[in-house]
């Protein structure tokens, strides 16, 4: 283990963060609140901690594998919630430190579970709003992958750290360079952000909303200004909402394929067609399940598409409560949690792309024992898929099981029913925000102990993360000391 | 500049590395997931999976807007065509490594014109150049010639009892009537571009350049000079072996090739009648000390497996052979060689690698003055380049002593119409010259590149 280069990039995270913070602090002062004082001594305090771990930790010794890119991840998320919850605290919005880091939490690993009442969101002030919502913008594209598109590293294995963050089976590059890589997917994340921003102005939103929903939007967070959600504004608004989330579910991949004009083979993406037709499928569903709840075609396929592009993109925004919906569309949108959208995306879930090699590898089972002789390749996008590829996914959702039981187990121990506590959890864990029941989209989470909101904290990170950079950190096999080497 | 590399053996991730390193933009073609997914691991280029003469595979490795494409794979054949084929698809450049010695003939060119490859590459063919010379000036560890061999640097590895240990490098010239400049020494980690005032200490790497003859001047003035070497033992009969042997044995040196394999001795007795080839496992100490280990002036150690050239090398050396030189691929062995009293080691695909990034170099510097020759010395740390002085170059026609450089450069050498010139501070440079450059810790591409 390379201890010194894990503090060092925890220090440039914190760097990073501390000026990604001037950005509500400067909202926060163009609005004239008072509590733009609680941004400053945050900003302040992680530039201090940032300048001495990076200070004392200057790496002599470049390389680190795997396991440090893992636990340079998992770290960073943690120590970012950590600070990134600071300013709840010291403004008094969100006096409790739990409450406050389940909200960061919730805010980074973009799942937009909140702990916060309507009332209260609508009387907090803008600045924290801002960072709210910013927070999720943050998380979506990752932390890391800012800081290696800004931050000049010299070292190829920087590799490790974007593997470790970014969510999907297979992670490749866009370009050659790692940095020009990162470079890319955040100005394609910037560019389609600045046009949501442009197009709910056009609808008559302000300026401020506009931001924090296109916020909660790119990163496919889903926290709002309102206690209702969306559910107020036109629905040109609301048409608008749903096709970006869906946009911010694809792959970003598809986006730079057709930047360069290899627009055949954006579209020739299996997973992106398999993401159209579970959309469409679900969205058709719904829609002839609520047609009797709801006056008017369009109005119910408007309610419908933007419930189900909410879900399955894990961005949790509502525009009804869809609590009273019938059991057939809440079990659907209960599905479409897990799944969630596509690799390579802001949005969380097990993703399209390992729902679609998992049926994949059921159906060249099933010809095995057909043909027990009979030589199978499984393919993907148009190439085979290593059996080392399929074997992760296979371990992935074994894994994703075993976590999603432990952390329901706990939530067990809550005076709720079971539809509360499993949707609770599938929310949390999928990185969706609200779920059913109690925790609808017009309920919250205030209702859990602080052991329950810990480990649905947890339960956020592990879904944000993919579960093993979070593992290995507890992992004493990848804390051993390395020797120093006499020369 | 864009650059795909076909082929991620042992060449092919030196090379990876090297232009990595520079800054360019890499991608490496191998048809073994495995060894792209190590390649991507830990150097910072994209993959592409998949047959480099597939022009399905070639695309996707974008090979339309690739400036060079260098096709190292293990088959010459499938160097051609892939180079061919990236070529068509819209590479400007083509490097291919063609290694067979039937391909190395007068055909070469004729291929290289018809296939549009820019420039072919022969590392065994490389590396039998550079231990012919050394084998020719044994007291060295390394010999590198720019400009026709007009010019050159070798290095030397100060002994205990050496008559430079604790010299100034100041008082060397008034000690020594050869004309040299050092123009560079390693210590342990350390790369230094020395001034007067340095001294030397044993176990220093020291880099001396002149002309040969001077050189050869010098180390007699020192008194470690030893004569060519001319009874030449070589262990291992691959081609490096086959072309130092051709090399050495046209220049009358009694040469004998020890290799195990019956059907390449029939081959190399075939292709080389004036050379002895023994067929006995060199491993075989008994079979060495019976073909003259004893009474031989150089043993090489050429086989494709480094342990083996390493523990035979030692042996060598235990037996007071007076030159061993020991070809190892793997850079992290080299060290242990060295720490064993294994001086010289040959890495052919450290020589390519060099070419290669000297290639590279001048197509990015397409105007002005652009490097000619370059060799990387002590773990890449030391650069010494060739450029050739062209008109529009600012400093040409002023004395060096007014002349302001960077930190850690050094101008080494001068050769005009043929003629070397050791410089001082009151020569200066003129249209035409060819300058060789030595450049600690840093990267020039350009001659202007040296001014401050």
């Amino acid at each position: 283990m390379n201890r010194r280069i894990i503090f060092y990039m925890l220090g440039q995270i914190l760097k990073v963060e501390a000026v990604l913070m001037s950005l509500p602090l400067i909202c926060s002062l163009v609005y004239g609140e008072k509590n733009a004082i609680s941004f400053v001594i945050t900003i302040v305090l992680a530039l201090a901690l940032g300048f001495l771990l990076t200070c004392l930790n200057k790496p002599k010794d470049k390389t680190f594998f795997a396991k440090e890119g893992f636990v340079i991840v998992a770290l960073s998320w943690i120590t970012l919630s950590v600070v990134g919850a600071i300013p709840f605290v010291i403004s008094g919005a969100i006096p409790n430190f739990i409450d406050a880091f389940f909200e960061t939490v919730s805010g980074f690993t973009t799942t937009g579970a909140t702990i916060l009442g309507g009332k209260e969101i609508e009387t907090m002030s803008k600045g924290l709003l801002f960072w709210r919502s910013f927070t999720h913008w943050i998380g979506g594209m990752g932390i890391l992958v800012l800081v290696m598109a800004i931050v000049p590293t010299d070292s190829g294995r920087s590799i490790h750290i974007i593997r470790a963050e970014m969510p999907g089976p297979i992670i490749g590059k866009l370009v050659p360079k790692l940095k020009s890589t990162a470079k890319i997917l955040y100005l394609i994340y910037i560019c389609l952000t600045l046009l949501e921003v442009v197009l709910l102005l056009c609808g008559g939103m302000n300026l401020f909303e506009s931001f924090v929903h296109s916020f909660g939007t790119a990163g496919t967070g889903g926290f709002g200004v309102k206690g209702d959600s969306i559910a107020s504004y036109s629905p040109y608004l609301q048409w608008v909402i749903t096709v970006f989330m869906l946009i911010f579910g694809v792959n970003f991949n598809i986006y730079y394929l057709v930047l360069v004009r290899k627009i055949r083979t954006a579209f020739k993406s299996e997973e992106l067609w398999c993401y159209v037709g579970i959309v469409i499928a679900a969205v058709a569903l719904v829609t002839y399940n609520i047609r009797n709840l709801v006056d008017g075609f369009w109005e119910t396929l408007r309610q419908s598409a933007f419930q189900v592009a909410s879900i399955i993109t894990t961005t949790g925004y509502a525009t009804t409560d869809f609590n009273l919906w019938p059991g057939l569309s809440k079990g659907i949108l209960l599905i479409l949690m897990f799944i969630g959208a596509c690799a390579g995306s802001t949005a969380g879930g097990i993703k399209v792309s390992r729902i679609v090699l998992l049926f994949k590898r059921i159906s060249a089972n099933l010809r095995h024992m057909i043909h027990p002789r009979g030589a199978e390749a499984v393919r993907f996008e148009g190439k085979k898929v290593e059996n080392e590829t399929l074997n992760g996914v296979l371990v992935y959702f074994a894994i994703y099981f075993v976590c999603f039981t432990v952390i329901l187990i706990v939530l067990l121990f809550e005076p709720f029913d079971l539809e509360t506590n499993i949707s609770a959890v599938a929310a949390c864990f999928n990185n969706v925000g609200p779920g059913l029941a109690l925790v609808g989209p017009m309920g919250n989470y205030d209702i859990f102990s602080h052991l329950s909101k810990i480990v649905l904290s947890v339960a956020m990170l592990l879904g944000r993360l993919e579960i093993y950079p979070l593992i290995l950190l507890f992992s004493p096999a990848s804390w051993l000391k390395r020797r120093k080497i006499k020369k | 500049m864009k650059i795909i590399v076909n082929g991620c053996g042992k060449v092919g991730i030196t090379l990876l590395e090297s232009l990595v390193a520079e800054g360019h933009d890499v991608v490496a073609i191998d048809n073994n997931p495995r060894v792209l997914s190590e390649v991507t691991n830990v150097y910072d280029v994209m993959g592409v999976c998949g047959n480099g003469t597939d022009s399905d595979v070639l695309l996707e490795a974008d090979v339309g807007n690739a400036e060079l494409m260098v096709s190292v794979t293990g088959s010459d054949e499938l160097n051609m065509l892939s180079c061919f084929l990236a070529k068509r698809l819209g590479a400007k450049y083509t490097i291919a490594r063609i290694r067979n010695p039937e391909y190395n003939d007068k055909s070469l060119g004729f291929m290289r014109e018809q296939l549009d490859i820019s420039l072919t590459l022969n590392p065994e063919l490389m590396a039998a150049r550079e231990l012919f010379n050394i084998l020719k000036m044994p007291s060295a560890a390394k010999v590198e010639t720019f400009s026709a061999r007009n010019f050159e640097i070798v290095e030397i590895k100060l002994k205990p009892d050496s008559a430079l240990d604790g010299m100034k490098i100041m008082d060397m010239r008034s000690k020594f009537k050869a004309k040299f400049l050092i123009s560079a020494v390693g210590r342990g980690e350390d790369a230094y571009i020395p001034d007067g005032n340095f001294v030397l200490k044993s176990g220093d790497r020291v880099y001396i350049s002149a002309t040969s003859n001077e050189i050869v001047k010098l180390l007699k003035e020192m008194g470690i000079q030893q004569k060519s070497a001319k009874k030449i033992m070589i262990f291992g009969g691959g081609k490096l072996a086959f072309y130092l042997a051709k090399k050495l044995s046209e220049g009358n040196n009694a040469v004998t090739i020890i290799e195990k394999n019956p059907t390449v001795c029939e081959r190399l007795c075939e292709a080389l009648p004036k050379v002895t080839i023994v067929n006995a496992d060199g491993t075989d100490q008994e079979a060495l000390l019976e073909e003259g280990l004893l009474s031989v002036d150089a043993f090489v150690s050429l086989t494709g497996m480094d342990e083996q050239n390493i523990l035979m090398s030692a042996y060598a050396h235990t037996m007071s052979v007076p030159k061993i030189i020991t070809k190892i691929n793997r850079q992290a062995l080299m060290p242990l060689a060295e720490s064993w009293g294994l001086d010289t080691v040959i890495s052919p695909k450290m020589t390519v690698s060099d070419v290669l990034v000297r290639y590279a170099r001048a197509l990015e510097n397409s105007q002005g003055s652009s490097v000619e020759t370059l060799y990387r010395l002590m773990d890449d740390k030391v650069e010494a380049l060739e450029f050739i002085a062209k008109d529009g170059l600012d400093f040409l026609n002023v004395p060096f002593k007014d002349l302001s450089l960077k930190p850690n450069i050094l101008i080494a050498g001068i050769i005009r119409d043929r003629k070397t010139i050791i410089p001082s501070g009151e020569d200066m440079l003129l249209v035409g010259d060819k300058v060789v450059v030595f450049a600690a810790n840093q990267r020039i591409n350009n001659l202007s590149d040296i001014k401050r």
